[in-house]
């Protein structure tokens, strides 16, 4: 199913459902009930009544199926309908308000089949991968679903282990991103995990090292085109400028960052700073020619590297054209 | 149906083979065992069973021949009846505080498979074992795969009793496959087990009204149906399909979905809680709650069947199907069913719509007055509409 609206669906209908009843208290009183925000009610045969009983009905059979089950779930846990209706409306909302992202080359994203898009990571908490995710579903023209993979500690951690896969994510390993590729998906991946996140702000936008290249493996097993993708903006956000080892060991955590604002702040400092944000999808690698040589490791390092050196390039690149980390 | 003839010129299979099936006093044997009999092209069906098979299984089991062995002395039996297909069904998912808890569970998982194997190895006529297995044999860890294939090893050692039983009885399986090379060997992998009658330990589990579950987790589950695993076991025990496999219904159901569509009620637990409820339900000899269960509630579970669907060509009903069949034949008066939200739903639209249309009625003259009204309305609907 659709939401036309995408975003403004769920939420405006909610109060709309909470805007009536107390109308139906204060009956007796022509007053408006609020004048901040028009109540649906005083327009009965009106063209904008209309629309709010629609969306009033829309969310309550939203709220119907979600209560009683009746939606469908991949075998990985995707839940679309959660995904277009909540998570992706919210992270919209950072996405364009907040980190004004803009996008290039699209087009370069497989229109339909496999497509293993691989990406530069940063940011002290992975928004980068949530913030592809939207803008691969909005700037694709046939809106498809990135499934992004995660490290195995992503699916330790209660509640967020959910939220992954029911947004699509799955744990980064050979036979998940193989699996999703045969059946035609496309897979977001960083390779460099949390070398790349957990780096400090002076190293931003210097690429890390691209582990033992897993990722090439599995595009070249299954005949997939390898998408490079540069992510700009994400460094700034939370600037690591430390790390307290000991903590991060007693919590178990890969690194407890420092940044300007948390944990001084407490919990103002997870909100992230507004950075401008770009986003350039670069021209596909074809892996097909190297179809029998997923086990040979020079073809999958020198692929990698070639991986590698094109977002690193097209990093420096998108960074020219944003001389101002906070600009417009 | 006849039998596929094996490659063993030496042994002949005969036209009407025997069959000795284990565990008959329990719901899957006794029916395996019933479908067997009723089958033309089955000779002999021996049900083997150190207990006597409850009364409600005595109509089923009136073409069987029963008898009262206990795995561990079975050796004898099964070679003097000239068994040619052993089916080994006697395989407990869950400690019976009535018959031993789980050190009896593991005496007849463990030493129990280990003794039958023996025995099926020194009998000569036998040309195909078929082994009753579950999908714990995948173990459970943050780092398996979304969905286990049947070449996936586990990661780590299971935490809980019947999962390692099964990595045990699997691992004589391949003992056992090594030594007999000319028995057919089949492995099926079950999913746990659901459908209008079963009563199993998720059975039970969804008919609470509350049901606990694990704070921050949505584990995916499957399941396959009892009729489904019956017909999959009854062909491993016809035809011949060497092997392991997986069988469950093709989807998914995660928990908390699974819970709304049987009308539950959820009450999250802390996970060292739950443990701790497990550990206590066990040593008060409450049936069906294990780490076997926490770490199905933690992980969740979801296995390829596309090497089942190939090898039988027999496709089980979806898990969200069986599930289905399971709601229909345990209709308890579920506090939240879907029926009632339905109704629910229709109630606040008609109290929305009763209401717009008092307010309007008393509103009609003021708005008359203020003209400016509808077209605030509209203004704002269309920058609310805009992306």
């Amino acid at each position: 199913m659709t939401f036309p609206d995408g975003g403004q669906q769920t939420a405006p209908g909610v109060p709309g459902t909470a805007g009536t009843s107390p109308n139906g208290r204060a009956t007796g009183r022509p007053a408006p009930p609020s004048a901040a925000r028009p109540s649906p009610a005083p327009a009965v045969a009106d063209q904008p009544g209309d629309v709010w009983d629609q969306r009033v009905a829309r969310v309550l059979a939203f709220l119907r199926r979600r209560l009683s089950g009746q939606y469908e779930v991949d075998e990985f846990g995707f839940d679309r309908e959660l995904t277009d209706a909540v998570f992706h409306p919210v992270l919209r909302l950072l996405y364009r308000d907040w980190f004004r992202t803009e996008v290039f080359g699209a087009e370069h994203l497989p229109a339909s089949g496999p497509g293993l898009v691989v990406g530069n990571h940063s940011g002290t908490i992975a928004v980068d991968a949530l913030m592809l995710s939207v803008a691969v579903h909005d700037e694709h023209p046939a809106h498809r679903y990135l499934r992004l993979l995660g490290a195995d500690f992503v699916f330790r951690m209660p509640f967020i282990s959910e939220l992954a896969r029911k947004s699509g994510g799955t744990v980064a390993c050979n036979p998940d991103a193989e699996r999703l590729l045969r059946a035609g998906e496309l897979v977001g991946v960083f390779p460099e995990g949390f070398k790349g996140v957990g780096k400090r702000y002076t190293e931003r936008y210097r690429l890390q090292r691209f582990g033992r290249g897993g990722f090439v493996s599995a595009a070249l097993r299954t005949g997939t085109p390898i998408v490079p993708v540069a992510i700009v903006g994400a460094e700034e956000i939370y600037p690591l400028i430390g790390d307290i080892k000991p903590l991060a060991r007693l919590l178990g955590l890969p690194y407890f960052p420092v940044t300007p604002t948390f944990p001084w702040l407490g919990p103002l400092g997870a909100i992230p700073l507004p950075s401008k944000w770009l986003i350039e999808f670069c021209e596909p690698i074809d892996t097909r020619p190297y179809l029998d040589s997923a086990d040979d490791p020079l073809v999958v390092f020198n692929l990698a590297d070639q991986v590698r050196e094109t977002i690193q390039q097209t990093l420096h690149r998108l960074l020219e054209r944003r001389p101002d980390p906070f600009g417009p | 149906m006849t039998l596929p003839t094996p490659g063993h010129p030496g042994r002949p299979p005969s036209a009407a083979p025997v069959v000795v099936v284990t565990g008959v006093s329990r719901y899957l044997a006794a029916h395996v065992a019933a479908r067997l009999a009723a089958d033309p092209a089955v000779g002999r069906v021996i049900g083997m069973d150190a207990a006597d098979p409850p009364a409600e299984y005595a109509p089923l089991l009136e073409q069987v021949e029963l008898i009262g062995a206990d795995l561990r002395t079975a050796g004898p039996a099964i070679a003097e009846l000239g068994a040619e297909v052993v089916a080994h069904l006697a395989v407990l998912t869950a400690p019976d505080s009535r018959s031993g808890g789980r050190a009896a569970m593991k005496e007849q998982n463990v030493i129990g498979t280990m003794q039958l194997l023996a025995a099926c190895q020194q009998a000569p006529r036998l040309r195909k074992l078929v082994v009753r297995s579950s999908t714990a044999a995948y173990g459970a860890s943050f780092r398996d795969p979304a969905v286990f294939t049947e070449e996936t090893e586990p990661r780590q050692v299971p935490r809980g009793g019947f999962a390692r039983d099964i990595l045990d009885i699997e691992g004589y399986v391949r003992g056992f496959r090594r030594r007999r090379p000319d028995v057919s060997a089949t492995v099926l992998r079950l999913a746990p087990l659901i459908g209008s009658q079963a009563d199993t330990t998720l059975t039970r589990y969804f008919a609470m009204p509350v049901v606990p579950t694990v704070l921050g987790r949505d584990p995916r589950l499957q399941f396959v149906h009892v009729d489904d695993a019956l017909e999959v076991l009854h062909r491993s025990i016809v035809e011949d399909h060497p092997g392991t496999f997986n069988v469950a219904g093709a989807g998914v159901l995660t928990l908390s979905q699974a819970i709304r569509r049987a009308g539950r009620i959820p009450l999250p637990v802390v996970e060292p809680g739950l443990s701790a409820v497990a550990s206590l339900a066990k040593s008060i000899g409450r049936r069906g709650f294990g780490l076997d269960q926490v770490d199905l509630f933690v992980h969740g579970r979801v296995v390829d069947t596309s090497a089942l669907t190939r090898e039988y060509g027999f496709t089980p009903r979806s898990t969200a199907a069986a599930f289905d069949d399971f709601l229909r034949g345990h209709r308890l008066g579920a506090p939240a069913s879907p029926d009632r939200l339905a109704a629910a739903e229709s109630a606040v639209l008609a109290a929305i719509r009763q209401v717009r249309a008092t307010v309007g009625k008393d509103r009609e003259p003021a708005a008359q007055s203020t003209a400016g009204s509808p077209a605030r309305d509209t203004g704002w609907q269309a920058t609310e509409g805009a992306p």
